[in-house]
């Protein structure tokens, strides 16, 4: 029972703001919701926005002890993935090699090097989801999505990805779709959740 | 656990009279908001709007309950009543029912406290967790919150070390090392400055207590690690949470601004003149990064490369300083303990183990979710009695304990009390307390194949028996499988096994031995081996 595909499981990160939580008791819920869910598109930016983002990241952050993973993290949030111009300018700014600042992209699995498709598809396929069927799930994802597992469909419409555990283990099998998640899932749910997104079928 | 006092000494679900709005609870938790409790209370809050109803909506953390998720809680004169499991199209037809008055329906789970999956536990760690707004300072005060910390405030280090020290706890992360023996190290180091770490990296599939926590009580997590502070004289502290957890990470970051804000930690801590700046840094999807040396290195904005010890985080940690690194379990009793005594936890539990464990019910269970219990329940009552089999109806084949470097536990041993030696002893581990459940249709071979294989592609890649080993053992068991050289090829795979269990840096390498050698011992035929060719004495104990 092989993995499958490579074993790519970034996460297109979805901030959540908790003031906009702590919203719901009072008026102005519906916007809070609406940001809450935090399902941004992800789309490829302009060399001059990835150049701002990147300066703005570094000015932000590079006076914490320990700066170059939150640098990493807000240029991934920003853009849904670093662009390679980003890392001689961050090696630079906190005097590092740029072999080191690649050690660390390449190091975690969140951080994408490439633009990821226009929706990501993310399918646990860790134990306990592999207990309640995880793996006939992401087969199933694969069909649906015309989509190999780890890959961006070539139409840049949406990229699959296995994810090792998103800590709804009680609730399996679990997945997440441009950030939001969904647990106790099933064939026909899936079906559903990819008819939702309309544009890949 | 329903009219009366709970593990903290409060009453919690009393019956008291509702002034002013109805206060109706819908989990914030990620797990009810996955079994879309967002739009449950949208729906809510739309609907008795619509109806001119007044409500209080409280979105509080699980109750732990999974199978019951998103499960409503409407607080009435006699106390909170749950109705469980509530979709969005569930709630006209609940609120015309009487939702509001607690009136019965098909949802209705009765008074929440005298559920009985609830009722039977001992909480002491999650004992506000699904009672409280979790990010409101006044309901954490009002059920004894910051208790703990005031009494620590009043103390010398030294006191607080040795309370620590008495109460037998000891890391929750899976290591199981006397916490008060850490602490007191690091009190102990000469520095000039010293951190407190918290480990919320919980990345074993099976776990969520963490994430729980952080969630539903986050205030507690900060009181702990600000006792810790002062114990060993930190003045900087941070929670490493992993990028798979938004909302705990969001949940985390509120409660920090409020305390901050409230003086519970900051430049002064209560007015104590300790300062104790605490701060969240997020993880970036690396396995590894839970073993504390790799976790500093990550912290330190480098690759998590797991480091020799010695020296220990207590001596040379974050940055060289003297460091406790602790998993969010453990810092989040300290309140607790301080609070009540270190009796109150020393005289739960059995043998070595002493206080309490969220046991974390997984996988293929029909009640799955969180369950605190004493050290010495065992595997059988949790998964049986609590969590009521499978999900599927089907007969349980397997069950690991301790999450992907846990031993899959045979049936004969579902009897041994779950305590760290006694489990050290049959040759598995609690670890951080989770366990997975597969009925009948799972196949162990593929299990253990799978087991290499996350270490293969987890592993810092610092030290051949992880790095290498786990990517032979991936071969060698595909040739197991296949039939090829089959008995030559288990020799090897135990003898691989043996070398990554005593050669491996950390434990991942170390570990990743457990849950292939109990699949080989208890489940030979899924690898197309005969029950006796299989046993060989030793090596999976």
């Amino acid at each position: 029972m092989p993995i499958g595909g490579a074993h790519r499981r970034s996460t297109a990160y979805a901030p959540v703001d908790p003031d906009h939580i702590a919203a719901t008791t009072g008026p102005g819920h519906d916007a809070a919701m609406n940001s809450f869910r935090s399902d941004r598109p992800r789309h490829a930016h302009a060399p001059n926005a990835a150049a701002d983002v990147t300066s703005a990241a570094i000015a932000a952050h590079q006076d914490r002890p320990g700066a170059l993973l939150p640098i990493l993290h807000a240029i991934q949030d920003a853009l849904g993935w670093i662009p390679d111009e980003s890392v001689p300018r961050i090696a630079r700014a906190l005097s590092l090699s740029r072999a080191e600042v690649h050690g660390m992209l390449t190091f975690y699995q969140d951080f994408r090097r490439s633009p990821p498709g226009r929706h990501v598809v993310q399918i646990c396929r860790a134990e306990a989801c592999q207990a309640c069927g995880a793996d006939a799930l992401y087969a199933q994802a694969e069909r649906l999505l015309a989509c190999s597992g780890g890959q961006t469909r070539a139409d840049g419409a949406v990229t699959l990805e296995a994810a090792y555990c998103l800590g709804l283990c009680a609730a399996a099998p679990s997945l997440r779709i441009d950030g939001r998640l969904h647990a106790r899932s099933s064939p026909e749910h899936l079906r559903a959740l990819v008819e939702r997104l309309g544009e890949l079928r | 656990m329903s009219v009366g006092n709970d593990a903290m000494g409060t009453r919690n679900d009393a019956s008291r009279p509702p002034a002013g709005p109805r206060r109706v609870f819908v989990p914030r938790d990620a797990l009810a908001v996955a079994l879309g409790a967002d739009e449950v209370a949208l729906t809510l809050q739309a609907e008795c709007s619509r109806r001119g109803l007044a409500i209080d909506l409280v979105r509080n953390g699980s109750r732990g309950m999974a199978w019951l998720e998103p499960l409503v809680e409407v607080e009435t004169a006699a106390g909170r009543i749950a109705y469980g499991p509530v979709t969005p199209d569930t709630v006209i037809p609940l609120l015309e029912a009487g939702l509001l008055e607690g009136s019965d329906h098909p949802l209705c789970q009765g008074p929440t406290g005298s559920i009985p999956f609830l009722a039977g536990q001992q909480r002491m760690t999650f004992a506000r967790v699904g009672i409280t707004d979790p990010l409101s300072l006044d309901d954490y005060a009002a059920h004894r919150g910051w208790a703990g910390l005031r009494r620590a405030a009043a103390m010398t280090s030294a006191e607080i070390v040795a309370e620590v020290v008495e109460s037998g706890l000891r890391g929750r992360g899976g290591a199981a090392f006397p916490t008060g023996i850490k602490w007191r190290t690091v009190l102990e180091a000469p520095a000039k400055r010293k951190y407190v770490v918290c480990n919320a990296d919980e990345g074993d599939s099976g776990t969520f207590s963490d994430r729980m926590l952080m969630e539903g009580d986050p205030f507690m997590l900060i009181e702990g690690m600000a006792i810790a502070a002062l114990a060993v004289g930190a003045s900087a502290g941070y929670v490493y949470v992993r990028s798979e957890y938004p909302h705990a990470i969001a949940a985390l970051e509120a409660a920090i601004r409020r305390a901050e804000a409230a003086g519970f930690i900051g430049a002064d801590v209560l007015g104590t003149g300790h300062a104790f700046q605490l701060e969240v840094r997020r993880g970036a999807g690396s396995y590894v990064c839970g073993e504390e040396t790799a976790l500093l290195e990550s912290l330190e904005g480098r690759r998590g490369m797991v480091r020799a010890k010695p020296p220990l985080p207590a001596i040379s940690g974050l940055f060289g300083m003297p460091t406790i690194v602790n998993n969010v379990i453990t810092l989040a009793t300290v309140p607790a303990i301080l609070a009540q005594g270190a009796g109150a936890h020393r005289d739960l539990g059995t043998g070595r183990s002493r206080g309490t464990l969220p046991f974390q019910l997984a996988g293929n269970i029909r009640r799955g979710g969180l369950v605190e219990l004493a050290f010495g329940t065992t595997l059988r009552a949790l998964v049986e009695e609590w969590g009521g089999g499978t999900r599927s109806g089907r007969p349980v084949k397997a069950i690991q304990v301790g999450g992907p470097l846990g031993a899959y536990v045979g049936p004969a041993h579902w009897d041994v009390p779950l305590d760290y030696e006694a489990y050290a002893a049959i040759g598995a581990a609690i670890g951080h307390g989770g366990i997975v459940v597969h009925d009948d249709t799972a196949d162990l071979a593929g299990l253990a194949r799978y087991a290499m294989d996350f270490c293969a592609h987890e592993s810092c890649g610092k030290c051949t028996p992880c790095r290498i080993g786990s990517t032979r053992g991936v071969e060698v068991i595909d040739r197991i499988v296949a039939g090829r050289d089959r008995e030559a090829q288990v020799v090897l795979l135990r003898d691989l096994c043996e070398t990554m269990r005593h050669g491996s840096l950390c434990a991942l390498g170390g570990m990743a031995p457990y849950p292939v050698l109990s699949a080989l011992e208890h489940y030979p035929a899924d690898f197309g081996l005969a029950d006796t060719a299989s046993s060989a004495p030793g090596d999976a104990r």
